[in-house]
């Protein structure tokens, strides 16, 4: 009995001994449920707010002004711009820059006074429909007491059983608000980034652990000639994993695929990329192959937490927000949501390309740099 | 530019952290022969080879391999430069074949499946190209690797430790091809353990703590270490060893199967001491030469604090 124990508590710390000299897996273990606890806890937020309108307004009176204000006040809608042009604002909601257009027909308040009951149009971006619900039920809490004052100041009594407007919304890109629309095309993503990165990670540490670098080193094979190499076929991976979700996306789901098929296959190409990139510098900082496992964790819970893909982009605070645009997922995730729910032209998405490029050109020069050429 | 030496360095240097694992280490080795490297665990014997073939960086010291820069051509020295590993660094999870038309396709070699066809009907492998690299045992895990690093012709081989852990048949295969290939003109620079390997060689070279200690032929080494030696045989010669053990005048006393060792370095020093026990019952005592083992024991005494400690 006791014995046992004696050889219990010899195993036992042995295990701290090795605990205590991988420090890399220690960190971890304790860094991500911080990380967790500091996402979850601060950053995601269901219920987001001061959402990006667009204003269409074709006539401007007291009712309209008193609107916008009420609008404002619900803290759900913050207007960034103004304009009269339907196309404008039809391409600010298809590029991402604004989630709501509203539109007040002119005429607006002398049919208010006659009592005809005009409607404002609300033109919601439903491709996340969590994020524009409550903004959208806020809103049509306003047509019963937003121009009590005004009418009053005006003398004008309506009868009381009626709201004095109506608010007509449309969802647009997901008319019935079905979630699945806005998380599969989100998965090509979530499913690259977590593959994709983890495989190229244990790659190349796996010759390091195998001892079979010291042999690919000795041979006449270039750094660069060994990384793309040793990349290759998980691209080609990669690919086999979009065509699977994407038919998946078609067939299973009912994904419309409103966009073009060459522009969702260059930014693929793009996002594979940067995350073979990330994987490939995360293998140059592991020594084996599960603290790259663990590297490739602590990426990949962000880039699902923080991107978008989860929870609602714009709920989130400002810091957040920022650790969410560096992440290539982010503006993946919009692209690949613009083309093939909206089917937004990529020229309009230039930015979110470049963001893409930009990450992916820096990481590849961090990987390359990273590189060891010699055992030293 | 051609010259007779395939490799010419001098003052290499390599420091990790604040260690200095090979210090000023010069080296001439002639083209075609077939050079011993001897020394201890933790010589500096393995990243002297690697300096030379390019996997590690000198933080001192020039040199050429093959007429080639050692600092600056390193990329030119791969191509002509076969390095045996110590541990086996192929692919486990690779057919032997696979392995060689992987090695063979990035030397860029011509006719691959040929020279891949010749490599292993040469190395006896043929009947087994199928088989996984890893389920090789020891014998035959080496002589794939041998294949491979021959396998483009190299002008130079560097092997550490090939034969660690390989049975006496195949160690005597490994070297009969090692002077194969130094008659068809490759020099060869093999790192080893075993003294029998040693005596094959043109040369040795010992290093200890980064420094070579001693170089040349077998006889030359063993003249040059100063060593004389008794052989007893007979009688108990466990106990006269642990009378002698630490006597004055004698450096070294070790039992070899029936019979004993005494070494020292003054000839009458070592008289004066064994005197009294040339008596002891039953032994018979001879002068003879030391022996390699003896020589490399001894020039290793005066770093013998430094292993401990």
């Amino acid at each position: 009995m006791f014995s046992s124990l004696r050889r219990i508590l010899a195993v036992f710390l042995k295990e701290l001994i090795q605990m205590r000299r991988d420090r890399m897996t220690i960190g971890m273990i304790l860094a991500i449920p911080i990380m967790q606890l500091v996402m979850f806890g601060y950053a995601i937020n269901g219920d987001p707010r001061n959402l990006p309108t667009v204003l269409r307004v074709h006539e401007h009176s007291v009712f309209s002004r008193s609107l916008i204000t009420a609008l404002e006040n619900t803290r759900y809608f913050r207007i960034v711009a103004s304009t009269t042009s339907e196309a404008r604002a039809s391409t600010m909601l298809a590029n991402g820059e604004a989630a709501f257009v509203l539109t007040v027909p002119a005429g607006f308040s002398r049919a208010i006074l006659r009592g005809e009951r005009p409607s404002v149009l609300l033109e919601a971006d439903a491709s996340d429909p969590a994020a524009s619900a409550n903004a959208v039920s806020a809103l049509q809490q306003l047509p019963a007491s937003v121009f009590q004052q005004d009418l009053k100041d005006a003398g004008i009594t309506l009868p009381p059983s009626a709201p004095p407007f109506d608010i007509v919304v449309q969802r647009r890109y997901n008319p019935e608000g079905v979630t699945a629309l806005n998380i599969v095309p989100g998965l090509i993503g979530v499913i690259l980034t977590m593959t994709m990165t983890l495989v190229t990670s244990m790659a190349v540490v796996k010759e390091f652990e195998r001892g079979t670098m010291e042999n690919l080193l000795a041979m006449p094979a270039k750094p660069h000639e060994v990384m793309f190499g040793k990349i290759l076929p998980y691209v080609l991976l990669g690919y086999a994993q979009v065509v699977i979700i994407f038919a998946a996306a078609r067939f299973l789901f009912d994904v419309p695929m409103a966009g073009s098929y060459s522009g969702l296959l260059l930014i693929v190409g793009i996002f594979i990329a940067a995350n073979l990139s990330v994987g490939f510098t995360l293998s140059t900082l592991a020594t084996n192959q599960a603290q790259a496992m663990q590297m490739t964790m602590f990426f990949f819970l962000p880039s699902i937490l923080l991107s978008g893909f989860m929870f609602p982009f714009r709920g989130m605070p400002n810091w957040a927000q920022w650790i969410g645009e560096v992440l290539p997922i982010t503006h993946f995730l919009r692209l690949v949501r613009a083309i093939m729910l909206k089917g937004t032209p990529i020229a309009e998405m230039a930015d979110e390309l470049w963001a893409l490029l930009a990450f992916t050109a820096v990481m590849w020069v961090v990987a390359m740099l990273r590189y060891r050429r010699t055992l030293d | 530019m051609t010259t007779v030496y395939a490799i010419d360095v001098k003052g290499l240097t390599k420091r990790f952290g604040n260690k200095t694992v090979v210090d000023q280490f010069a080296l001439q080795v002639p083209k075609g022969q077939v050079w011993g490297f001897l020394g201890p665990n933790g010589s500096g014997k393995t990243t002297t080879i690697r300096m030379l073939c390019g996997l590690l960086r000198p933080d001192a010291g020039e040199g050429t391999c093959l007429g080639l820069d050692i600092l600056h051509e390193g990329g030119l020295i791969k191509r002509q430069v076969g390095y045996m590993t110590q541990k086996f660094s192929f692919y486990e999870d690779l057919s032997i074949r696979e392995n060689l038309e992987f090695v063979a396709r990035l030397y860029e070699l011509k006719d691959q499946r040929i020279a891949v066809d010749q490599s292993l009907a040469e190395l006896g492998l043929t009947q087994r190209q199928r088989q996984l690299a890893g389920q090789l045992s020891g014998g035959w895990k080496q002589r794939l690797a041998l294949a491979a690093c021959v396998l483009h012709k190299p002008a130079l081989l560097l092997l550490d430790e090939p034969t660690a852990g390989v049975d006496p048949q195949a160690r005597r295969d490994f070297w009969e091809k090692i002077h194969l290939l130094a008659g068809d003109g490759i020099t060869v620079l093999v790192s080893t353990h075993y003294m029998d390997e040693a005596e094959r060689c043109d040369r040795i070279v010992y290093l200890a703590y980064g420094q070579i200690l001693a170089q040349g032929t077998i006889a030359e080494v063993i003249k040059a270490s100063g060593l004389h030696t008794y052989i007893v045989s007979g009688g108990d010669i466990r106990g006269l060893a642990r009378a002698l053990h630490g006597q004055e005048g004698v450096t070294q006393v070790s039992v070899f199967g029936t019979t004993l060792h005494v070494c020292g370095v003054d000839r009458e020093a070592l008289d004066r001491a064994v005197a009294p026990y040339r008596a002891w019952p039953g032994t018979t005592w001879t002068v003879a030469e030391a022996s390699l083992e003896d020589v490399f024991i001894h020039l290793m005494a005066p770093f013998r604090d430094r292993i401990q400690g």
